[in-house]
């Protein structure tokens, strides 16, 4: 504490998630004490709004929802209330948050103070799921560093919410911690701040709130100095399925997709990549020059999601591994809306008649028409990324629905998934 | 401009909305309502407001209409 200037620095020093220090002690040699001031400046504030809104950085938790807006949006919604760390990473291919808080929590927390002191918030909550207990040791060490400082200026706490898909959808963690029920809310206004025990709640991800750690120490520039004009900085990609050598890479955002799996080394030729993790989209092989940024993935009906690529290898059946997703997701509905509960399950079941080779007449039809009826229907967004990922398959794998509709089963679709999918699903 | 907007969480399929304003709203086949996309026309106001008041779940709900983001 006591840094004597609460000023934000601008530096040059290179914008890097991975590779810093996990211990207190390496972090404050690195970067030096906290920048915030000793207590609530509205000045400071409006400068760090500027600050992160001249960064240009958007949410890295799926919706790449602008940072600097959700922080407008909470200091208009009055003072007090609550930052939280959403670690609940319930994408299970993901594995980016965890990597993240094992290595460099306390720039992960640094994020949610520098958000607290912005926005007059009184506490920091860190999010992480129960199970996780590796990372929890890590928080629980990192948090009691602090503490034993005293370096920060608002209390901060680990809490650990249900383990399940949508339990970290940023409504159904501010209802959790709210009232104990972890669904998430119908909302028509997305401008309207969430709220915890009546007091304004801000949910942000973890690599958004590591970011947003070195962009409050290191300035603007560090962080655009990697990443494309209209989507800059580093992001975090977990690389999964038919690779060597799976795990998180952290790579310049608008890295064409061939470029970012080339370091895991794909295992066979590779037929698709899952681009945004279970609630995304197939990608294929005309598209891998593609950028991974939220514009040209766009224009390939694609989206950066959660930041994760399954690599499936000309051995694997795109359909046959949809239709496993699709049951996952399915299990994983909170079973609040009719769309979701019933629309999932249906349309994964079609999917699995498909693969298997044993379609029915009217089964594409059928499947076709579902899929537009709950495309939007649900209170989150969970219902659309399920339709958004059964839609890819039946595009890219196009060639593969026409053999399975002739009632040509997949030779590969028995082969094992290269696909992580927990076993317990929806138990 | 209103429009109609469907709470998913507290809509239970009872249909009533349907019936009770089927040139805007129809039914999915595990009959959950489907909500007309364009604008209601003002002619239908009034069964709108109908169907908002009997909703047994109070999931129907008439908004002004947002600008598009």
């Amino acid at each position: 504490m006591g840094r004597s200037s609460t000023e934000v620095t601008p530096s040059i020093d290179h914008h890097h998630l991975l590779g810093q220090p996990a211990d207190l002690a390496g972090h404050l040699r690195q970067h030096g004490s906290l920048p915030v001031p000793e207590s609530a400046d509205r000045n400071w504030q409006q400068r760090f709004l500027e600050l992160l809104a001249a960064s240009g950085l958007a949410g890295r938790g799926g919706a790449s929802f602008p940072s600097a807006v959700k922080l407008q949006v909470a200091r208009a919604a009055g003072d007090r209330g609550t930052v939280v760390v959403n670690a609940m990473e319930g994408e299970p291919a993901s594995d980016k948050d965890k990597v993240l808080l094992l290595r460099a929590p306390h720039l992960v927390l640094d994020g949610a103070q520098l958000l607290a002191a912005a926005c007059g918030a009184e506490r920091v909550v860190v999010c992480l799921p129960v199970g996780r207990d590796r990372v929890a040791s890590a928080v629980a060490l990192a948090l009691a560093e602090r503490a034993a400082l005293r370096y920060t200026r608002v209390g901060e706490v680990l809490v650990r919410p249900p383990d399940r898909f949508v339990a970290g959808e940023e409504s159904a963690l501010a209802q959790w911690l709210d009232s104990g029920l972890s669904l998430p809310t119908f909302r028509p206004d997305k401008g309207v701040a969430l709220r915890i025990a009546s007091r304004k709640a801000l949910v942000y991800n973890t690599e958004t709130l590591a970011h947003i750690g070195l962009i409050g120490r290191q300035g603007v520039a560090a962080f655009r100095a990697q990443g494309i004009t209209e989507e800059p900085g580093t992001c975090l990609i977990t690389i999964t399925g038919s690779v060597m050598h799976p795990g998180v890479v952290e790579v310049p955002r608008g890295t064409p997709l061939r470029d970012i799996i080339t370091s895991s080394v794909p295992s066979e030729p590779v037929d698709a990549l899952l681009v945004g993790g279970y609630g995304g989209t197939w990608v294929g092989p005309p598209h891998f020059a593609t950028p991974y940024a939220s514009l040209s993935l766009r224009t390939i009906g694609a989206t950066a999601g959660v930041g994760v690529i399954v690599v499936l290898g000309d051995q694997g059946c795109g359909i046959a591994e949809s239709a496993r997703i699709a049951h996952f997701l399915a299990s994983q509905s909170s079973g609040q809306c009719g769309p979701c509960v019933f629309g999932l399950p249906a349309v994964a079941d079609d999917l699995t008649l498909l693969a298997e080779g044993r379609p029915d007449a009217a089964l594409m039809p059928r499947l076709l028409r579902r899929l537009d009826q709950i495309q939007g229907r649900g209170a989150c967004r969970h219902p659309d990324g399920a339709v958004a990922l059964v839609r890819s398959a039946l595009g890219v794998f196009a060639d593969d629905v026409a053999a399975h509709q002739a009632g040509r089963p997949c030779a590969y679709a028995h082969r094992p998934t290269v696909l992580r999918i927990p076993l317990m699903a929806g138990t | 401009m209103l429009r109609i907007v469907i709470d998913p969480v507290a809509c239970d399929a009872y249909g009533y909305c349907a019936e009770l304003l089927p040139e805007a709203i129809t039914l999915d086949e595990w009959g959950y309502p489907m909500v007309d996309a364009t604008p209601l026309p003002a002619e239908l106001v009034a069964a709108a407001k109908r169907a908002v008041r009997d909703c047994p779940r109070r999931a129907v709900m008439l908004q002004r209409r947002e600008e598009p983001r």
